[in-house]
């Protein structure tokens, strides 16, 4: 692993490990490896989703089982590498092929991606404002229809803060599962750290880094296009207003990894 | 358990290898953060820049930043000095929001009444303005602090020794005593050190208690 002395000679060599239009077609090539990487993050997040949301509006429309929300929350501790090992050596001997690698890395992913949507989807129902929850009643909604019509749209801004912070952790997390045989652009990485080939693991890191940096991009954008303009505004928690109540709602936001806008807690 | 009785010393030294690696930049990152929430606040134009900037450093994944790192610093791929580095980053990136928000959180008439006591300049902002943003800073500090603890076993992968090494050991020899207990130790550092962080929150702001748990 060299990389002693001319950062600009490793640096050279990182480029023309990238421009090299070599790796990036074929098995195991840049592109297979980025749409493999896209394909565990998605099934990853749309599982998660599946899990989270409904259960998140629940909660949050009927207050019950809030426990559920701060224990998710403190699974936050658990090392995601330890997490990876634990389930590929536990489920990983009883599949085949492909499988092997592929059931655990996603019974993980999924694992991490739950907490953050679910903590976002309850705590954006959560403080939707009760005068509009009072006002849909009043002109006569059901619960259904509150759900939908008001506490869905009202909640997106917090939803969409963590399914950005839960998005950014799956990726993160799926580099990191090329260590238990899982494909994607962790493996130029992983690959490259053991077998000495440091341009090879710089560019996969570097590859990493932009894909990332791109999805944040690219779900902020998306929850502009989302959330209704007329929320927008209200929801700046310490924009202007600097009144005593403020304290405690921007030390709760600082608690919950997932204010608006995002703290937001991506990397593993 | 068998595996903890008689690797209990090899597990005391990583642990405490893991400290260094997650404490150290969560100090640095917090002195380092400490201007620029308060630049955040006092040039308010400046605060959607910071924001955004330190957002954006936290979604590098860590193992990605890990090997990046070299070529930034120029070191070598197994120098600690990385991992340092990079968990700063990450602390400062939590943080920088944590402190302004904090600062901002301080309401404009206890700044006032400060000023018109005699409070200025640098006086004001550690008199007063830092001491109350404490509870702010401290929850950000939290998360920093748990999630460092987290990052920081992946160092494993590019070679620096911390607890994460019982993991990728445990799991290469399928040692189930080993991959545990390095799960369990890790767990427990970062148990240990949210308590540190609420024990010291709580000595520093004693006017909460008195004033009966407002929050």
């Amino acid at each position: 692993m060299a990389s002693s002395g001319g950062s600009a000679l490793v640096i050279g060599s990182l480029f023309s490990w990238l421009l090299d239009p070599a790796h990036w077609s074929g098995p195991d090539g840049i592109l297979t490896r980025l749409l493999e990487h896209l394909w565990y993050s998605v099934l990853a997040m749309v599982i998660a989703l599946a899990i989270a949301l409904p259960l998140g509006l629940w909660i949050g429309h009927t207050g019950r089982m809030r426990w559920l929300v701060t224990a998710t929350n403190a699974a936050r501790a658990v090392p995601t590498l330890g997490l990876l090992f634990a389930f590929a050596l536990w489920l990983g001997p009883a599949l085949r092929g492909n499988l092997a690698f592929l059931l655990p890395s996603t019974v993980v992913l999924v694992l991490l991606a739950v907490p953050p949507l679910l903590a976002g989807t309850y705590a954006g129902v959560e403080a939707v404002d009760p005068a509009a929850r009072d006002a849909a009643r009043g002109v006569g909604m059901t619960g259904w229809q509150v759900l939908r019509q008001v506490e869905l749209p009202c909640a997106l801004p917090l939803v969409m803060s963590g399914v950005r912070t839960a998005s950014l952790q799956v990726v993160a997390t799926a580099t990191i599962a090329a260590l238990i045989g899982l494909g994607g652009l962790g493996r130029l990485l992983v690959d490259g750290i053991a077998f000495g080939d440091y341009p090879q693991a710089a560019a996969g890191a570097l590859l990493v880094a932009v894909l990332a940096v791109l999805l944040e991009g690219l779900l902020a954008l998306l929850q502009r296009r989302l959330v209704s303009p007329g929320l927008a505004r209200t929801r700046r928690p310490v924009g202007g207003s600097r009144n005593d109540d403020d304290a405690a709602a921007v030390e709760a936001n600082a608690r919950l990894p997932v204010g608006q806008g995002g703290i937001p807690g991506g990397s593993s | 358990m068998d595996w903890l009785a008689d690797n209990w010393r090899t597990v005391l030294d990583l642990s405490l290898s893991h400290l260094y690696l997650a404490g150290v930049p969560l100090v640095v990152g917090l002195v380092l953060s400490l201007p620029l929430g308060w630049a955040a606040k006092r040039w308010r134009g400046s605060y959607p820049a910071v924001v955004t900037t330190t957002g954006l450093l936290y979604t590098i994944p860590s193992l990605a930043l890990f090997v990046i790192m070299p070529l930034v610093l120029g070191t070598k791929i197994l120098d600690p000095v990385n991992v340092v580095v990079a968990m700063t980053i990450y602390t400062v990136a939590l943080l920088a929001r944590t402190v302004a928000d904090g600062l901002l959180s301080v309401p404009d008439h206890v700044e006032q009444a400060a000023t018109a006591m005699g409070y200025r300049g640098l006086r004001r902002l550690f008199g007063v303005e830092l001491p109350l943003a404490v509870p702010v800073i401290a929850a950000g500090l939290r998360v920093a602090a748990v999630s460092n603890v987290s990052i920081v076993s992946i160092a494993s992968v590019v070679g620096v020794s911390q607890l994460g090494n019982l993991l990728v050991d445990g799991y290469r020899r399928i040692i189930w005593g080993e991959l545990l207990t390095g799960i369990v130790a890790t767990m427990v550092l970062a148990l240990l050190l949210d308590l540190v962080i609420q024990t010291l929150a709580r000595t520093l702001t004693p006017w909460r208690r008195a004033a009966g748990a407002r929050s």
